[in-house]
């Protein structure tokens, strides 16, 4: 335990030293989180909330490209080793970077959050209870993820390469850049195996409506097993020497990590609810119960995606 | 042995269809300075690194501090102290940082400010661990290696890769080592290390020892002979060096010539001689007391730093 307090302590240490860590948990956030809200939403209040759990889920799962590669950093340029020959353990190492990285991307949230009600006047940010413990859930989960990668990869090469072929469907298939709603059907199908949905569309509900936390058992749940079930995986597989090679058991272990979202993705596509749900929040800010024309400027017309037309 | 702190016997390490490690046993004890000589791929820093817990072994036994590695590898690291090869901080990390961490793992460790200074980093313990020269950050591993107080520090390779006048300054550090009666396992690939600082070797090359006993004991195995390596413009005809006056041994090593002698001046003039009559001619010549590396050419046939 004081081991643990003491590595995330240093890593919380060294994030601030690092010139990556403010563009990539800092910077591009903000930016991102300004220019959907901003741009996309047009800064309009109603859509601003419609963006505001997206934009938060997106925030949220970027927490794992920062953990693989300060890992694979770590174990290539032997700094791991020498934690080894020291009493700690893979699991003092491990769970250090999930808090510390935990205690780095929160505040961000938070500020997000913040400047979501006083720059954009988002009406409400819903149940706090469970915007936070999907938030929380989310971070701790994501960042497991990003362990397991530096678990399954050589170098720091393979970690990137894995890492865009991770973040790509996960941001674009999800709801975390655009609107589930908007996507063909067979896309959102998809996207119900994947965490990120379950995220995604949990934050937003939690803000949109309010939703309590038992009501959004299925999103709290599932993820918090998923968390639990990456971390497990991630000292499993931890290799502290940069020539050990990735065994070959540690990529068959690494694909029990999609169970249980496959598991879900099939209940989940049987009975429709979280297609629903996203398609009912989407309609409810195109119609908008704003004091402003809710679809001014960006042409949002869900059929369109949903049927594409036969020419194109 | 009474006071052996640390004992390999037949110690067995393969990598693949690759035999590391062939069978290694030797024993260190308390407060001495041990060292394993041998060139670079002989197996040194795999036997140290299964003796601190780094790797598993593959057949044999080893014990440290009447621990087993393997077994009790959280007990172990709180006994040892270890300089690491191909190691290193995270940039960012401050030497004072780096000092205090580690001392926060252990049970029982010195204070870190009196390390800094007792290793001449005093000045430099704001400094980020990518800011110090090669030097520096040795002696940081050094520093680090010794701050839980251990029982037994290994030392591997602490001084490759630096510049003569680091590599002593290094040196001084582990003679005051051997002063403080500290247990030292050292590997080295340098003569002058294991010969100045160690109380005894094992010299150790394709994963075995090939001879062992202090670095006196071994040079008395040349039969307190001096060593003299010549050049010749021609090769020289089988048989004809060894038949010089006083020569006890000759032979080629890297297209020179080493001979051990027993009365060197005789040898320097018949050998002379011997080439005149050839229309040979020396090309160079060298005179030593023979060093450990006598002992490895020996025994191998090549130069130790091949």
């Amino acid at each position: 335990m004081k081991n643990f307090a003491a590595l995330t302590r240093m890593r919380v240490q060294l994030a601030f030293r690092n010139k990556m860590f403010f563009f990539f948990v800092i910077f591009m956030p903000f930016a991102f989180f300004f220019l959907w809200l901003g741009l996309l939403a047009k800064g309009i209040p109603a859509r601003c909330a419609f963006y505001l759990g997206p934009v938060v889920a997106f925030n949220v799962m970027g927490s794992f490209w920062g953990l693989s590669a300060t890992l694979v950093l770590f174990r290539e340029q032997g700094i791991l080793r020498r934690f080894h020959v020291a009493p700690v353990t893979a699991s003092d190492l491990l769970a250090s970077s999930i808090v510390a990285n935990y205690v780095l991307t929160l505040p961000i949230v938070a500020l997000e959050l913040f400047f979501a009600r006083v720059v954009f006047h988002v009406p409400s940010l819903g149940n706090p209870i469970t915007l936070f413990l999907l938030v929380s859930i989310g971070i701790i989960s994501f960042g497991s993820l990003g362990l397991v990668v530096a678990s399954v990869t050589n170098t720091m090469q393979e970690t990137q390469v894995l890492n865009q072929l991770l973040w790509l469907p996960l941001i674009f298939l999800s709801g975390a850049t655009f609107p589930l709603a908007y996507m063909p059907r067979g896309v959102q199908r998809f996207g119900l195996f994947l965490p990120a949905t379950y995220l995604v569309n949990g934050v937003q509900q939690a803000i949109l409506n309010g939703a309590a936390p038992w009501s959004r058992y299925v999103e709290i749940l599932s993820l918090a097993l998923w968390a639990c079930l990456t971390f497990f995986l991630s000292a499993q597989l931890f290799r502290w020497e940069p020539e050990a090679k990735v065994p070959r058991r540690a990529k068959l272990l690494v694909a029990a990590t999609a169970i249980p979202f496959l598991l879900l993705g099939v209940v989940e596509n049987m009975s429709d609810r979280v297609l629903v749900e996203a398609r009912t929040a989407l309609e409810r800010f195109d119609s908008g119960p704003s004091s402003r024309p809710p679809a001014m400027g960006v042409p949002i017309r869900p059929p369109a995606n949903a049927k594409p037309s036969g020419g194109n | 042995m009474a006071n052996a702190i640390l004992q390999v016997e037949s110690l067995v390490k393969r990598y693949g269809e690759v035999e590391a490690v062939r069978g290694v046993s030797f024993s260190v004890e308390e407060g001495e300075v041990f060292g394993l000589l041998g060139p670079n791929g002989a197996g040194k820093t795999t036997t140290v690194e299964i003796l601190e817990g780094l790797r598993t072994l593959d057949s044999g036994q080893v014990s440290v501090c009447g621990l087993d590695p393997q077994r009790d590898p959280d007990a172990l690291k709180q006994e040892i102290g270890a300089a690491l090869q191909a190691t290193a901080l995270p940039d960012k990390m401050r030497v004072i940082e780096a000092i205090r961490l580690f001392a926060s793992f252990y049970k029982r460790h010195r204070d870190p400010q009196e390390l800094l200074k007792r290793f001449g980093l005093d000045d430099k313990k704001n400094a980020f661990y990518s800011q110090l020269s090669g030097g520096q950050k040795q002696r940081l591993a050094l520093a680090m290696a010794l701050v839980n107080d251990p029982r037994v520090c290994f030392l591997d390779e602490p001084t490759a890769g630096l510049d003569p006048q680091v590599r002593r300054e290094i040196y001084d550090v582990i003679e005051e080592l051997r002063r403080d009666k500290k247990t030292v396992l050292l590997t080295t690939h340098y003569i002058e290390e294991a010969e100045r600082l160690c109380d005894r070797v094992a010299i150790i090359d394709h994963g075995k020892v090939i001879a062992f006993g202090t670095p006196r004991e071994l040079k008395a195995r040349s039969g307190g002979t001096t060593r003299i390596e010549v050049r010749l413009s021609q090769p020289a005809s089988d048989g004809i060096l060894k038949s010089l006056e006083g020569v006890v041994d000759a032979r080629e090593v890297d297209g020179a010539y080493v001979l051990h002698s027993q009365r060197p001046p005789q040898t320097i003039v018949s050998l002379v001689k011997q080439l005149e009559a050839q229309g040979n001619e020396l090309v160079s010549l060298e005179i030593a007391s023979p060093s450990l590396e006598d002992v490895f050419i020996e025994f191998t046939g090549r130069r130790l730093r091949d």
